[in-house]
């Protein structure tokens, strides 16, 4: 029923002797949230850096919105729709939390290369990034300065610097990494609220989060996806159960 | 809560009642030296706008660019130098060749850039400095251009009929037009999309990257319009000392120029000029006392660095 909007085929990434993602074949359908799991070292973060462009693979092919992507710099995939957030908060961290957003809406609007007419005066662009800081949560925090923010809305920020680009495609590493319950609890529901108006793919450790998001769970061992499949399906699956019990780390 | 809008690190203004206060004393500065006496004095602050000039334009990559070009010398000189071989030629007329050298600046500053940019940090200063160290022992060894001994102006440039360069006064003015000009399209410039860009990868590289920015092109066009402007401070001020020599280009001017950034203020707006004018002014003043004035000075920029390590002008930015 939905198109697949993301196909990657057989990516290989190399580090010296040991080959972070080996093979990776995974199909995203658009609109889902699809999950990627696996033991740690399994290549999770290797593959997203792939899929944003921010590493080159050896080996492979990544397909975004029918079009080859393997080649395209970050910055083209970006505008392609493809966006992605960080593992460890990446943020403008001394900047206010609207100039955060403010940038990300002008990488988008294109035309940087404008020396004259003051920045603040394109209202519209700070209403958007406005708009988008309402929407993860930080409309009380416009003025705070990144650095100045609580750990979990700086993680509330980094989802929203990657949505100010308006993407097709969100990619994000781990999200909730290091938040508490309450904290979790409010971004798990921020995700939610994206469901359907975009493609979520989440790299994510805390299964309970995996299992309450995802459509679809890809599981990683090795720098391979060995199973894909519905949340039931992954579960039940003896290859992921014997991966996470720890006898198959190779 | 603080208005995100009026309070952004972003945005540098020109606080306008004391621009124009400072502004309209420059301009009223010669009759008012010539009132007392000190004439002498103006080719002094002469000099002072011009290297306020080519600080203000290092300032603009490295104060808002964080990009520690230790090499911004060479644009100087290419300014200079083009100014004075055109002028060899018989070219004197102003609207050639200060256009010539100005693009002479911005096109080296493109080479240089469009290499040096793909390095960071470290190597991107080391890059930079080999980079006018070439062009300082290309000139040296051209012998058709003076070699060692440098090229003399045969004459000022020539502007119009009405307008002698020669003339301290009239040139102090030009230069004063200038640099006014050139400072107020710095200051729009960073205020404007291309200055807020800037400061974001001076900020955070790879999240610019990651929301859609193509970096290095930026770069290279900040790196392109700072090599521009500095190779009008080289126009102005091989018009005022009438004479070109490599050792403009050397290292020893680049580390100047940083010096008088870091003086006034990295990243501030009016850095570049204050810098410039503590500066002269301290070589002034200190080289009529002892010949060692580079000793003080040395002191000078120790206690800067130690007590206002984000220059003189963060004294007036108290958080």
């Amino acid at each position: 029923m939905n198109a697949t909007i993301l196909h990657v085929d057989g990516l290989v990434k190399r580090f010296g002797g040991l080959a972070a993602t080996d093979g990776a074949t995974l199909d995203v359908r658009a609109g889902e949230v699809h999950a990627l799991i696996g033991p740690n070292g399994a290549g999770k973060t290797t593959l997203i850096h792939q899929i944003a462009g921010s590493l080159a693979p050896d080996a492979g092919r990544i397909v975004f919105d029918g079009a080859d992507v393997t080649a395209l710099p970050m910055a083209k995939r970006v505008h392609a729709g493809l966006a992605r957030s960080y593992q460890i908060t990446n943020v403008f961290g001394r900047l206010p939390v609207l100039d955060n957003l403010a940038l990300a809406v002008q990488a988008r609007s294109g035309g940087s290369l404008r020396f004259w007419r003051p920045a603040r005066s394109e209202r519209a662009r700070y209403d958007e990034a406005a708009a988008v800081a309402e929407r993860v949560g930080l409309a009380e925090k416009l003025g705070r300065l990144a650095n100045e923010l609580s750990h979990g809305e700086q993680r509330q920020l980094e989802v929203g610097l990657a949505l100010a680009t308006n993407p097709k495609l969100l990619l994000l590493d781990e999200p909730m990494a290091g938040m508490g319950p309450d904290e979790t609890a409010r971004l798990l529901a921020l995700l939610q609220s994206l469901r359907g108006g975009l493609t979520l793919v989440l790299v994510e450790h805390d299964m309970d989060v995996v299992f309450q998001l995802a459509d679809r769970i890809s599981t990683l061992v090795s720098g391979r996806v060995i199973a894909c499949g519905t949340p039931d399906e992954i579960r039940a699956h003896p290859d992921v159960r014997r991966a996470y019990l720890g006898d198959e780390i190779a | 809560m603080a208005d995100p809008v009026s309070s952004s690190p972003l945005d540098h203004r020109l606080r306008k009642v004391p621009a124009l206060v400072l502004l309209a004393a420059l301009v009223a500065l010669p009759w008012g030296l010539q009132a007392a006496g000190h004439e002498f004095y103006l080719a002094l602050a002469t000099r002072i706008l011009i290297f306020g000039l080519a600080a203000t334009s290092l300032n603009l990559v490295l104060g808002f660019g964080g990009l520690v070009s230790f090499g911004h010398a060479a644009f100087v000189g290419a300014g200079a130098y083009t100014v004075a071989v055109l002028m060899q030629d018989g070219i004197a007329s102003a609207w050639i060749a200060w256009p010539a050298a100005v693009g002479v600046s911005a096109l080296l500053a493109a080479a240089i850039g469009a290499i040096s940019l793909r390095t960071r940090g470290v190597y991107f200063i080391m890059i930079t400095l080999a980079f006018a160290q070439m062009l300082y022992y290309v000139m040296t060894s051209l012998k058709a251009y003076g070699g060692e001994d440098g090229l003399s102006l045969v004459s000022k440039s020539f502007v119009a009929e009405a307008v002698d360069l020669g003339d301290e006064r009239s040139f102090y003015l030009l230069t004063l037009a200038v640099c006014a000009f050139a400072f107020l399209f710095v200051q729009r410039l960073l205020n404007a999309r291309f200055g807020h860009t800037l400061q974001g990868l001076r900020e955070n590289e790879t999240r610019m990257a990651a929301i859609g920015f193509p970096v290095f092109r930026y770069r290279l066009a900040a790196f392109v319009l700072a090599g521009a402007l500095a190779g009008v401070a080289g126009v102005l001020l091989v018009n005022q000392s009438g004479f070109v020599s490599p050792s403009l280009l050397d290292w020893h001017q680049s580390g100047l120029l940083l010096m008088m950034v870091i003086l006034g203020g990295v990243g501030h707006l009016y850095g570049g000029l204050a810098g410039a004018a503590i500066f002269l002014l301290l070589e002034e003043l200190l080289s009529g006392y002892t010949t060692h004035w580079k000793f003080v000075l040395g002191l000078v920029l120790l206690a800067v660095v130690l007590l206002a390590p984000n220059g003189v002008m963060s004294f007036r930015r108290r958080k």
